[in-house]
């Protein structure tokens, strides 16, 4: 039985913004599931009362002083966007409200 | 659609039992970005208040700032929360040109603070409000849409952002869900978010506004039968003061109990409230919540506040704002009722600073419970947003003290400084206001009235002291208001004797 | 005059400060190679000669000073410059010029060493074979028609065409080892945490580790010396200061191992490497064995799990770290035609400026962290990273370092692994458990079989990486340094 199908991984390019064409889908779809079947693998570790490892290094309460420090200037924060208007970057029309 | 008959309030609180919820984002004042060194000023220029990190830029990293989690543990502390020993930042992913990052650095499971309350007096009555968590987030930054006919995102055609605010720490506050209040939830709700305020403004780390957007609040409204379970709850945002709290609050009970009646079911949405019909309206409705696909941030290390430090920060909490109310009712010399009022009016800072600004108590309170808070009532905004500062009030009642003004001259000084005319002294002389001092003028003025009415001026002579009202009432004319009636009739008075 | 291009860095240095080559002298001349040879082997895909030469006319003049002094070096492209086009080998940042440098290029910079450009990688760090580059592969000296490693091929490739005597790599789970043991060259990834990644364009964030690659050991650990530190722009930046890792190499060049115990992994012995590797592997041990160390069988149960929770955890990160790549701030842009919304632009943007291996990645880790299955994908991966720790922890009490083959293939030909993903991911088989502890691991040359480079890995418990350097150095000073055919 297929671990991802084919909508699955439709849904998950929506998601994050990727217009995957029709050939990519069927493409990442059957590659997806035999590495997905794979990665599966991890789950015949039993590891219920082991803590999960989010940092390798054992570091804690890394912090900064709130004291100001320079910026870029407007043009070195625009100097790399495709479009631009009165300082501000532009894009087109959001569908999506804010959250 | 099918339109609903909507019962009234009154009705639908005595068939339906209201739940509501809060969360609160508040914007810290802290002179940095959360993760950079950026200044946080506002009203900078677009886009200069940036750099790689804040902007997202490719292999930028995160630091985080002392300050913000110093504030996020006082305002746990300050709302009786407990602090976690050891917890983590993580990642909230979604897509949204305003966030860098496409993701916002904040906490998921793990938050700085949990399991608190305020309590709150509605009527004489307390109500403890539980707090569900209190955690560190950043602002992200500001989108102005373009091309539409509201300035908002429907109809426009395109948008400019500015990242200038991206970065800036937020503290969001979330209660646990408040059932049993009855008819009482909007005022409840109002006053939990005005203690809230209060609170956070005793702790000096945010101006919490909620007409500059420090204070950011969304009401969550569900309405059950009693007995039954918790109804579907809405969120209502764009909730932009006390009195909106308020309104809200009541809006959604109405709302929500007309579509039960009706045998409608309740939409699990996000609704917007309308300033100016007082009612929500439904945003897009998304089909599935979001998923933010969570993970703990791996560019941040975890947060293990030491307890010394905790302890610390607890012992050194400032005075509750009710410890402060009960104190500085006895110091103004005021009822508890009076002081009920100065509080659920929103005045209780505004006077202690107009005091502060030299002001005696009993002035302070008249301009801002009379004349200000009319204002405010009137426009539907909330007092601290009515124009004037207690510096300015301070000095309006310093002029009358010293006589330049007598209270109805005060009156339209008040006006100019709400109108953003400038301080009272300035609008004092712009407007030509001052009240006459020079007693030749005022000589002038007494002898023209006494030479325009002899037989009242004759009737005085006669001992007929009262009569002197009238005479000045002619002088207040000539001089258009400007002059201290006292000093008239003294004048009237000595002349005629 | 000999050939600057042959010589190690450390010989540079001394030439520079000795005055008997001037700083300008040894860029021009790496400068010209790369000319002479660069469309052969594709290791750059910036050179920048101006920058180059202002830099080494900066030493010349003496404005600058260090151990490392007038040394060119290359940078793999995913590390941001100040100024000169940074792309991690994605047609989403082609032309990208940051206005910022990285905090290890700083330290390069303020160490005077000189740099000749940006080099080929796949794109994002993701990949074993370079072949994901969106700009084409890199060649590999040894034999033009394979791969020469991966993400960093183009700065393991450069060292062995003579290109440059020093290069930066990045390394999240293999991509500057593996790329250094198929074209027979050093490549080091510290201790994660010990060099900055303030400005290194995150693929993985927690394993991420740029690192130095070099011909020799030595100079690996000189190079090492410069780049590592404290950042405190970076959060997990470890505080301690670095470890002698020149002095280690010193120390193990001189060829005494005794008292040292390595570690053999038992799970590692399994079936997947090839025959040749296998054999200049042992008869690397067997030397080591003749200059004194001991060679200890070790049991690792929780290695077998670390591919599939690598390639859990790392797409999972990436999946979020990429997602800034939009349209909006920087970078491509397409599709804009007025008649999109910004959620088309975005979709059409990604998908025009993203490989395919990108894609694939960014889906299984969006997968991975969703709601329904975190737990057992994304949050199973990350208690196995646990067990694996443990895993090196209890080896470390009993052994003074871990060894195995860097990777279990040599240098294959192009084309041989990219319809099968999962086929190129073996590749990292025995790279890939450092990555997920946090410790040290180096590559070193150890024969050749038919022909074609092997590496030996030797991997040293977190912040012990002089203890991996003293090691590699002792290895070399057995076998010797490997010599990339002419080009």
């Amino acid at each position: 039985m297929a671990a991802i199908s084919r909508e699955e991984v439709a849904h998950l390019a929506r998601l994050s913004r990727l217009a995957v064409t029709e050939q990519e889908l069927d493409q990442f779809a059957g590659q997806l599931d035999v590495i997905l079947q794979s990665v599966a693998r991890v789950g015949e570790v039993a590891a219920d009362d082991i803590p999960p490892t989010s940092h390798s290094v054992p570091l804690t309460n890394v912090y900064r002083d709130d004291v100001p420090q320079p910026s870029l200037t407007q043009d070195e924060a625009l100097a790399g966007a495709p479009d631009t208007f009165e300082g501000r970057f532009r894009v087109p029309r959001i569908l999506d409200e804010e959250d | 659609m099918t339109t609903t008959v909507l019962p009234s309030y009154e009705d639908a609180v005595s068939r339906y039992e209201p739940v509501i919820g809060l969360e609160t984002h508040v914007e810290l004042g802290t002179a940095t970005k959360m993760f950079c060194g950026c200044r946080t000023e506002f009203g900078a220029e677009p886009n200069t208040q940036v750099c790689p990190v804040c902007l997202g830029l490719p292999g930028a990293l995160p630091v985080a700032n002392r300050a913000g989690i110093e504030a996020t543990i006082r305002i746990g502390l300050a709302l009786n929360c407990d602090i976690a020993a050891w917890c983590r930042m993580a990642r909230k992913n979604y897509f949204y040109p305003d966030m860098p990052k496409n993701f916002q650095t904040s906490q998921y499971d793990e938050p700085l603070c949990t399991d608190g309350y305020v309590d709150v007096e509605v009527d004489g009555k307390q109500y403890r409000i539980g707090i569900e968590r209190v955690h560190l987030e950043e602002d992200t930054g500001k989108t102005l849409h373009v091309g539409g006919a509201t300035g908002r995102i429907h109809g426009a055609t395109e948008s400019l952002v500015d990242y200038n605010r991206a970065g800036i720490p937020l503290v969001e506050i979330v209660t646990k869900p408040v059932p049993g209040l009855g008819a009482l939830a909007p005022e409840v709700a109002k006053a939990y978010v005005a203690e809230l305020r209060d609170i956070i403004r005793s702790l000096g780390v945010s101006d919490v506004r909620m007409e500059q957007g420090s204070l950011r609040c969304d009401v969550n409204t569900s309405l059950n039968k009693p007995g039954e379970e918790w109804g579907t709850r809405t969120e209502t945002k764009n909730v932009n003061s006390l009195r909106s709290v308020e309104r809200a609050v009541r809006s959604e009970i109405i709302r929500q109990s007309g579509l039960l009646d009706g045998g409608t079911r309740i939409l699990q949405e996000t609704r917007h409230f309308q300033e100016t019909t007082g009612d929500t309206r439904p945003g897009r409705s998304k089909e599935t919540a979001t998923d933010y696909r969570y993970f703990p941030e791996p560019d941040l290390v975890p947060i293990a506040p030491e307890a010394a430090w905790v302890a610390e920060l607890k012992a050194n909490l400032p005075e509750r704002p009710s410890v402060k109310r009960a104190r500085l009712r006895e110091e103004w010399g005021i009822s508890e009722v009076d002081m009920q009022s100065v509080a659920n009016a929103g005045a209780v800072e505004l006077i202690e600073e107009t005091i502060a600004a030299g002001a005696s108590p009993a002035g302070a309170r008249k301009w801002w419970m009379g004349e200000l808070a009319r204002r405010a009532n009137e426009e539907g905004i909330d007092l601290a947003a009515v124009g004037a500062t207690p510096a300015q009030v301070a000095a309006l009642q310093k002029l009358v003290d010293d006589g330049k003004l007598n209270d109805k001259l005060a009156r339209s000084v008040l006006e100019g400084v709400v109108a953003g005319e400038g301080d009272p002294a300035a609008v004092m002389a712009a407007r030509g206001l001052e009240v006459v001092s020079d007693t030749g003028a005022l000589q002038a003025a007494v002898d023209e009235a006494i030479a325009a009415n002899p037989d009242i001026a004759a009737k005085i002579r006669d001992g007929k002291v009262a009569a002197a009202g009238a005479l000045v009432g002619a002088v207040m004319k000539t001089t258009r208001g400007q002059a201290d009636a006292k000093t008239v009739r003294e004048l009237i008075l000595s002349r005629l004797s | 005059m000999t050939d600057l291009t042959r010589m190690s860095a450390a010989e540079l240095a001394k030439a520079i400060a000795g005055k008997e080559a001037s700083a300008v002298e040894v860029a021009t001349a790496h400068l010209d190679r790369i000319d002479a040879v660069d469309d052969r082997v594709h290791a750059f895909l910036h050179v920048d000669r101006e920058g180059a030469l202002a830099a080494a006319e900066r030493v010349d003049r003496g404005e600058v000073t260090g151990p490392l002094a007038g040394v060119p070096i290359a940078v793999k492209d995913v590390i941001a410059t100040k100024g000169v086009p940074t792309t991690a080998a994605s047609k989403i940042l082609e032309g990208w010029r940051p206005p910022y440098d990285a905090t290890i290029v700083q330290r390069l910079r303020a160490a005077g060493m000189v740099m000749l450009g940006k080099t080929n990688m796949d794109e994002f760090a993701m990949g074993s074979s370079t072949e994901y580059s969106a700009y084409g592969p890199t060649n590999n000296p040894w034999d033009l028609g394979r791969i020469p490693g991966g993400s960093g091929g183009g700065s393991a490739a450069s060292l062995a065409a003579y290109e440059a005597p020093l290069a930066i790599g990045t390394d999240t789970g293999g991509s500057i080892r593996q790329p250094g043991a198929v074209t027979g060259t050093v490549g080091a990834k510290p201790t994660y945490g010990g060099t900055s990644r303030y400005g290194l364009i995150a693929f993985s964030s927690s394993l991420d580790t740029p690192g130095p690659c070099a011909r020799n050991v030595e100079d690996a650990a000189l190079l090492h010396a410069v780049i590592a530190g404290h950042d405190p722009r970076d959060s997990t930046s470890i505080p301690q200061p670095v470890p002698d890792v020149v002095g280690a190499a010193r120390r193990g060049a001189s060829g005494d191992l005794s008292g040292v115990k390595l570690g053999l992994v038992k799970e590692f012995a399994g079936d997947g490497s090839e025959p040749g590797v296998l054999a200049a592997f042992h008869e690397s041990l067997e030397a080591l064995v003749k200059l004194g160390a001991e060679v200890v069988e070790v049991s690792c149960p929780h290695f077998q799990y670390a591919l599939p929770a690598y390639y859990l955890i790392a797409p999972s990160e990436c999946s979020s770290n990429l997602a800034r790549f939009d349209g909006v701030r920087y970078g491509l842009r397409t599709g804009d035609d007025g008649s999109r919304s910004l959620e088309e632009v975005m979709s059409l943007t990604r998908d025009a400026g993203f490989g395919p291996e990108v894609k694939r990645r960014i889906i299984l880790g969006t997968y991975a962290l969703s709601s329904g299955y975190y737990d057992a994908y994304y949050g199973q991966a990350q208690k196995v990273r646990t067990l694996i720790t443990r895993d090196f922890q209890s080896a470390f009490e009993r052994v003074d370092v871990l060894v195995s083959p860097t990777t279990p293939f040599v240098a294959f030909p192009f084309g041989s692994r990219t319809s099968d993903p999962y086929q190129m991911y073996l590749a990292d088989l025995f790279t890939i458990p450092t990555n997920l502890y946090g410790g040290p691991g180096i590559s070193v040359p150890c024969g050749l079989s038919e022909g074609l480079p092997v590496g030996f890995q030797v991997m040293a418990p977190t912040m012990a990486d002089d203890r991996m350097y003293r090691v590699a150095a002792a290895l070399e000073s057995a076998v010797g340094t490997l010599t990339p055919p002419t080009l």
